[in-house]
């Protein structure tokens, strides 16, 4: 208990006191957990708003793939990419496995989803009520979308927060396809796993304690946003 | 509607002929098996008020939605001067939905985003803006985001939109059917006025005093089939058909 104690208080001073080990860890979690959730952006919420708006056959099936895509498992999601792009598999060439970017590529797999199902859901609901007025004023499919995707700016902010909520917690892709490597590859999900079994608590408790943080922050954004978009424009 | 705005003269599109007037042929609406509007015959004008009244589903809003182009028709055809209704005579018309749809952004963003679908530059349309929502009695409230606003704020807002357009011909479902008395009188107010710049408009109403304030003529629909058309004074006064003699003393015993 007394150990327990103790490990506290030196993850305490490891945070106030900026540890630039610590620092260089955060810096690289939020650095590869950021670009991969503006990745998701940049590729699920145009196919989010296609699907919410768009009317062909397999679409349900489509959408019932995507809703279960949001619960792949991040090991799964990491050995995938880790067979793409080790030495034998086809985008070995590039050289990625174990760097930073291989990590973005997994979560990236993993938060796209995720965006993806939730933008579908909104622009589908605002396109049921918007649907006969967009006909009236004759406005064409391209700026439909764009307007539904404006329209329901904050919801699909909230579904971006749900992203980073996942990516920057999860531990089971990027140990695959980082490979935990110090000062290379190392975030604070992996580090929390190694240094927990080397007996080191003090990291793993300071890095534990941030990422409970970060989750609070996170959450304390969505309900503010939700707040928001309920008093100004629901 | 204030004055400065008045006096100023409605710009056409200068390219394409008018729209009006309208002819409606054999009109026939099915949907889930069930005949909702039955071979309507109707010719509309070009400045004339026209009341579509009748009971509820006798295919009022149907009506509406078949002029504007919003659905197709089963059989029969409506006609634009002799063009159906495509996206570009939609362009042309307006509607105002009974509950009004209004977009997740400020009161003047929902006129100008109007006014950037119909292509109007973007200097002409903050200006042309204001004029309407200063018409609407809204100018205070324009920064405001529009759901926000009481019922019948919105549906000043809607009609305000619609009217910036500039539209040959506007559509009005039921456009007091939720509002006070107050509420309803202002909107009757902007709707004459619209009316008064050269907009042919097309309205329904169960409201039997707005059908007598505001149109010209009444068209009056039972189970989806006209029934009768005339012009208002002589509808209130006397009812050709039985149907519209029962809905008349009806609503005026409630």
């Amino acid at each position: 208990m007394e150990n327990f104690a103790s490990a506290f208080l030196a993850a305490f001073e490891l945070i106030v006191g900026f540890d630039p080990e610590l620092v260089e860890i955060v810096g690289l979690s939020l650095q590869v957990s950021l670009t991969a959730v503006l990745c998701a952006g940049v590729i699920g919420l145009p196919i989010g708003a296609a699907l919410g708006v768009a009317r062909f056959p397999g679409r349900q099936a489509v959408i019932v793939v995507l809703n279960a895509l949001m619960g792949l498992p991040p090991v799964v999601a990491g050995l995938m990419i880790y067979l793409l792009l080790s030495r034998a598999g086809p985008l070995g060439e590039l050289g990625l496995l174990f760097t930073p970017t291989a990590m973005v590529i997994a979560q990236t797999v993993l938060v796209t989803p995720i965006v993806a199902a939730l933008t579908r859901q909104t622009v589908e609901d605002l396109h049921a009520e918007y649907a006969e007025q967009f006909r009236s004023l004759s406005v064409g499919p391209v700026r439909a979308t764009a307007t539904l995707l404006w329209d329901g700016r904050y919801s699909l902010f909230t579904g971006l927060l749900a992203g980073f909520g996942r990516a920057i917690a999860e531990v089971g892709a990027v140990i695959i396809v980082g490979g935990n490597i110090n000062h290379v590859t190392r975030v604070m999900t992996t580090t929390i796993a190694l240094e927990t079994s080397k007996g080191n608590l003090e990291l793993a408790l300071g890095l534990g304690i941030i990422l409970i943080a970060l989750a609070v922050l996170v959450n304390a954004a969505v309900m503010s946003l939700r707040g928001l978009s309920a008093q100004a424009t629901v | 509607m204030r004055h400065a705005t008045a006096q100023q003269p409605i710009r056409r599109p200068q390219e394409a002929a008018s729209i009006r007037p309208a002819t409606v042929q054999a009109l026939t609406f099915q949907a889930g098996g069930q005949t909702l509007l039955d071979g309507l015959d109707l010719a509309l004008d070009r400045t004339s008020t026209t009341v579509i009244m009748g009971p509820n589903g006798a295919g009022k809003s149907l009506l509406l939605r078949l002029l504007h182009g919003l659905l197709t028709p089963s059989s029969g055809a409506v006609r634009w001067n002799g063009r159906a209704p495509d996206r570009a005579v939609r362009r042309r018309q307006a509607m105002v939905f009974q509950k009004p749809v209004l977009l997740r952004r400020s009161v003047l963003g929902n006129v100008t985003y109007a006014l950037k679908v119909q292509g109007v530059a973007r200097g002409a349309r903050r200006t042309r803006a204001q004029a309407a929502l200063a018409d609407a009695g809204l100018a205070a409230l324009a920064r405001r985001p529009a759901r926000v606003l009481s019922g019948g704020e919105q549906q000043r807002l809607a009609l305000a939109r619609a009217w910036a357009t500039r539209p040959e011909v506007l559509f009005l479902d039921e456009p007091t059917a939720n509002l006070d008395p107050a509420g309803a009188h202002v909107v009757e107010r902007m709707v004459a006025e619209i009316k008064d710049r050269g907009t042919k408009i097309v309205l329904t109403t169960h409201d039997l005093g707005q059908a007598r304030r505001l149109g010209d003529e009444v068209v009056f629909l039972h189970r989806g089939r006209l029934v009768e058309r005339s012009p208002a004074q002589s509808f209130f006064d006397q009812p050709q058909s039985e149907q519209a003699r029962a809905f008349l003393s009806g609503d005026l015993v409630l």
